[in-house]
């Protein structure tokens, strides 16, 4: 009973950063139709500037966090800017390919400009363990979850108590009638492409963190799992990506307990492609038509 | 016979064989480098690689991502038959020097088995459009590595040693054939139908066009195609690993199509040949390769995105026959 | 028997009724309009009948045989042809490429025959040529057939739509809205050229319109849709004269 408890833990740790990266996708893929494959990069950033904000700067956690949120937040809509928005009248094929392009160049850039060496974070959360009944739960954790849970009900109440929030639904409600109502379209997209990556720096500064260790590739995988939480929950919708993302948390936790932890990625793509040929609008989402 | 022997096609042919004479001159008295010739067999396989590629995403319009997947079925099947099984069937070849059957065996095979393998996983996916497909084809490219990995018998992480024996004879004809079959598929009328859902899947549809039938049909003969290569690849290479095929492999190939052109046969030679280049170049510097790799990409999308021939072929003009617009018989 | 015989044909989506107990037919040889106001149902219903849609309920008898649940590609190897309200041609295909697909269902050699170009490739490619450059010439395109489809001018794009659906030999054709962005003069060709196809091929042709002077010209019969049900069938002269229908069109009437 313990060891499933051990196991709860384990994969909700994991499933809320996936949540927090699952995020991100689902906000720009609800607004703009789009596939950020560069994502799970900024992801990566995030965790490098958490690392060189603790380390070279000497921040505390939450400074860290919230340099890594900003810095991510800015190369998010740099990206936006340069390689998405030309292209939002092309075919959608065309933006996919230039995302596959751009988190290339983030991953061997990277590699490029900090070495492929792995790196290990300070020790910032302290080692406390905490024992509750046979349980042990690690400060990491707890830190992890607080913060992801925290961010979340923040994305929440910006998504639905202000107007930057309320404009970001109406966008990806309706491109054009959000246009005709004086919404600033451009810049509620960059505001979403903001905010997503400020969500999946956080991720990335509290990965390195957890993990202790970080690398230019880091964001490949997480990023695709991610991405699956994402479609599982139904892409575009919020609530969704975070039930998604814990769902894949606990999923792979239970199949490394079950002692097939080097088939745990091919289960995500299995997952992916069950719910791709089952009910591609996810777990919350609605059929959409095309119109003939 | 008289449609086929027109003047332009016997000039081609001309040359084509004049070239391959050359080549293979230089390659048996070993005058070429052996870095080149490395490169010549390489070309070949990626010639293969983005033409069957293109048919899949640039005629009938279905983005796949996951080729290297059926690229390493190839690899890994043909492996079986020249390296797991040859002891078990070279006794029953009656030469003196059975290996060069049993390549041709491993090929055929490795090439039906992708086409297969393309084909189970087209029945299901190809229902989806655009982003979905893509990642569900990225998906079941990343699973199809995963299972090799994990295969003791194929060697897992540490893959399989293949001995060398595929020559450039090999690798020429068998990539002239190779194009020759995806260029007469798509300037037919089963071309066109792939075409046409590419322009415009309803209305093909409306038309009379089995959409289903022709988007599996195309995903699964590039598919073959891609093991075909993946069988050359094998073969020549020495080893053979997972992580050869995984999604960077797709993506230099993609990257090859998108450059030439995605609709023109031509185009994708040209980008394959181009891209084997860059990388030849940059081979002592690794580490720019993908980063300039993908900053190409990217430009390209942003300035060029038809790439360098559009939808259009390389035409011998002169000669009177038109060439031109793909869509024409 | 009727070519065409629709029994309480529905599609609902969600919670919506788009088109309920849609009963029309249609004989060999007719020339029938379908009308009503913007949003009726209209297209719902070429959807249901071409298989774009799946009924809710009701059968669609096409030559006796119910075709309902078919799809789109069998209701047109069956013999029912469409254009579509929003053009939808091949629109980076040559003007000839366009129609010789339409071709292919019924002129067609083997996958082997087009690798190997058996004689058979070559035959196949010259019948389609052949049939392609006589369907070109009827609609007045032949000069443009190498021209891409997306360069010519609107009017000679609808009418390639046309052209494009006489290519596969339908029994029955269907035409959204035809003459949608065209002026009066050109209305006036379409309309010639609607009903000289109709007697030159024998065509039965059920049109979708909002040009009343196409629909009350040509038109034997006529169909009136409105909130996905029909509320008035009849001859033009009856149509004009319904009082639901003007309703329908111009709101209640204010006395």
């Amino acid at each position: 009973m313990e060891v499933f408890i051990q196991q709860l833990i384990n994969g909700l740790s994991v499933g809320s950063i996936y949540a927090l990266i699952a995020l991100g996708y689902t906000m720009v893929y609800g607004i703009i139709r789009l596939i950020n494959f560069a994502h799970g990069d900024v992801f990566m950033v995030g965790a490098y500037i958490g690392f060189y904000a603790t380390t070279s700067l000497g921040l505390g956690f939450i400074p860290a966090l919230l340099l890594a949120m900003v810095l991510s937040a800015v190369l998010g809509v740099t990206i936006e800017r340069i390689a998405y928005k030309p292209l939002r009248n092309h075919p959608r094929i065309a933006a996919l390919i230039t995302a596959i392009g751009v988190s290339l160049f983030l991953e061997y850039g990277g590699m490029l400009i900090v070495s492929p060496k792995v790196r290990t974070f300070p020790a910032v959360f302290s080692d406390t363990k905490y024992h509750i009944g046979g349980i042990v739960f690690k400060f990491g954790d707890v830190a992890m979850i607080i913060t992801a849970v925290v961010l979340m009900v923040v994305l929440q109440f910006i998504v639905h108590y202000t107007k930057t929030g309320k404009a970001m639904r109406a966008v990806s409600f309706d491109y054009q009638a959000a246009m005709l109502m004086g919404i600033n379209v451009n810049n509620t997209i960059s505001a979403t492409f903001a905010i997503g990556s400020a969500l999946a720096g956080a991720a990335g500064i509290l990965i390195g963190v957890y993990y202790n260790s970080i690398d230019p590739l880091m964001g490949i995988i997480p990023g695709m799992k991610a991405f699956v939480a994402a479609v599982l929950g139904g892409i575009g919708i919020i609530p969704g990506a975070m039930v998604g993302g814990l769902f894949l948390g606990l999923v792979e936790a239970f199949v490394s307990w079950a002692g097939y932890s080097t088939w745990r990625d091919a289960v995500t793509f299995a997952i992916l492609i069950i719910v791709l040929i089952v009910k591609p609008s996810g777990l919350f989402g609605k059929n959409i038509r095309e119109k003939v | 016979m008289r449609n086929i022997l027109t003047s332009k096609n016997i000039l081609i042919t001309a040359i084509l064989l004049a070239f391959f004479a050359a080549t293979q001159f230089a390659i048996s008295q070993a005058i070429l480098p052996p870095f080149f010739t490395l490169n010549l067999m390489l070309i070949c396989i990626y010639i293969i690689l983005s033409v069957s590629l293109n048919l899949i995403n640039g005629f009938t319009g279905q983005f796949s991502i996951g080729h290297a997947g059926f690229m390493s079925v190839g690899a890994y099947f043909s492996a079986i038959i020249t390296v797991k099984l040859a002891p078990k069937i070279a006794p029953l070849i009656p030469l003196a020097d059975p290996k060069p059957v049993l390549l041709l065996i491993g090929l055929i095979l490795g090439a039906i088995i992708a086409g297969l393998t393309g084909f189970l996983i087209g029945l299901p996916t190809l229902r989806l459009k655009g982003d979905y497909l893509a990642i569900a084809t990225l998906g079941f490219g990343e699973i199809v590595r995963i299972v090799f990995l994990n295969s003791d018998y194929l060697g897992r992480a540490s893959g399989l040693i293949v001995p060398k024996s595929a020559s450039w004879p090999w690798f020429f004809f068998i990539m002239v054939i190779s194009v020759i079959i995806i260029k007469n598929f798509v300037t037919s009328t089963h071309g066109r139908a792939c075409i046409s859902i590419r322009e415009n899947e309803i209305a093909a549809e409306a038309m009379g066009i089995n959409t289903t039938r022709y988007k599996v049909m195309a995903f699964s003969i590039g598919a073959l195609f891609a093991g075909l290569a993946g069988g050359l690849y094998a073969n020549y290479m020495f080893i053979i690993q997972p992580m050869t095929f995984g999604f960077l492999k797709s993506f230099d190939i993609l990257v090859m199509v998108v450059l030439g052109g995605m609709g023109s046969i031509t185009g994708s030679i040209v980008g394959a040949i181009m891209m084997t280049f860059i990388s030849a170049a940059l081979a002592d510097y690794p580490q720019w390769r993908l980063v300039i790799t993908a900053v190409l990409l990217v430009v390209m999308m942003l300035f060029r995105p038809q790439g360098l021939l559009g939808n259009k072929e390389l035409s011998l003009n002169f000669l009177g026959k038109k060439g031109g617009r793909n869509g024409a018989a | 028997m009727e070519l065409l015989k629709t029994e309480k044909l529905s599609k609902v989506f969600g919670g919506l009724k788009a088109v309920a107990d849609f009963e029309i037919y249609l004989n060999q040889g007719e020339l029938v309009g379908l009308i009503g106001p913007n949003g009726a149902g209209k297209t719902t219903v070429f959807n249901l009948l071409t298989g774009v849609y799946e009924p809710s309920e009701g059968v669609i008898l096409f030559e006796g045989k119910n075709v309902a649940g078919l799809k789109p590609y069998q209701v047109t190897q069956r013999g029912m042809a469409r254009t579509f309200q929003n053009i939808r041609l091949f629109s980076d295909l040559s003007v000839k490429d366009n129609v010789k697909i339409a071709y292919h269902q019924h002129t067609s050699y083997g996958v082997a025959s087009a690798i190997f170009r058996l004689p058979g490739f070559y035959r196949g490619e010259k019948e389609f040529e052949d049939k392609a450059q006589e369907l070109l010439k009827i609609f007045k395109l032949d000069d443009k057939r190498d021209e891409i489809a997306k360069n010519l001018p609107y009017g000679e794009q609808r009418r390639l739509e046309i052209a494009r659906a006489m290519a596969a030999q339908p029994k029955l054709l269907l035409l959204d809205e035809p003459a949608a962005g065209m002026n009066p003069q050109e209305t006036h060709e379409l309309m010639e050229m609607i009903s000289w196809i109709r007697k030159e091929f024998n065509l039965t042709i059920l049109l979708i319109e909002h040009d009343m002077s196409l629909v009350m010209g040509v038109c034997e019969r006529i169909y009136v849709l409105d909130y996905g049900t029909i509320i008035a069938d009849g001859a033009p002269a009856e149509i004009k004269a319904n009082p639901k229908v003007i309703e329908a069109y111009l709101g209640e009437e204010v006395h």
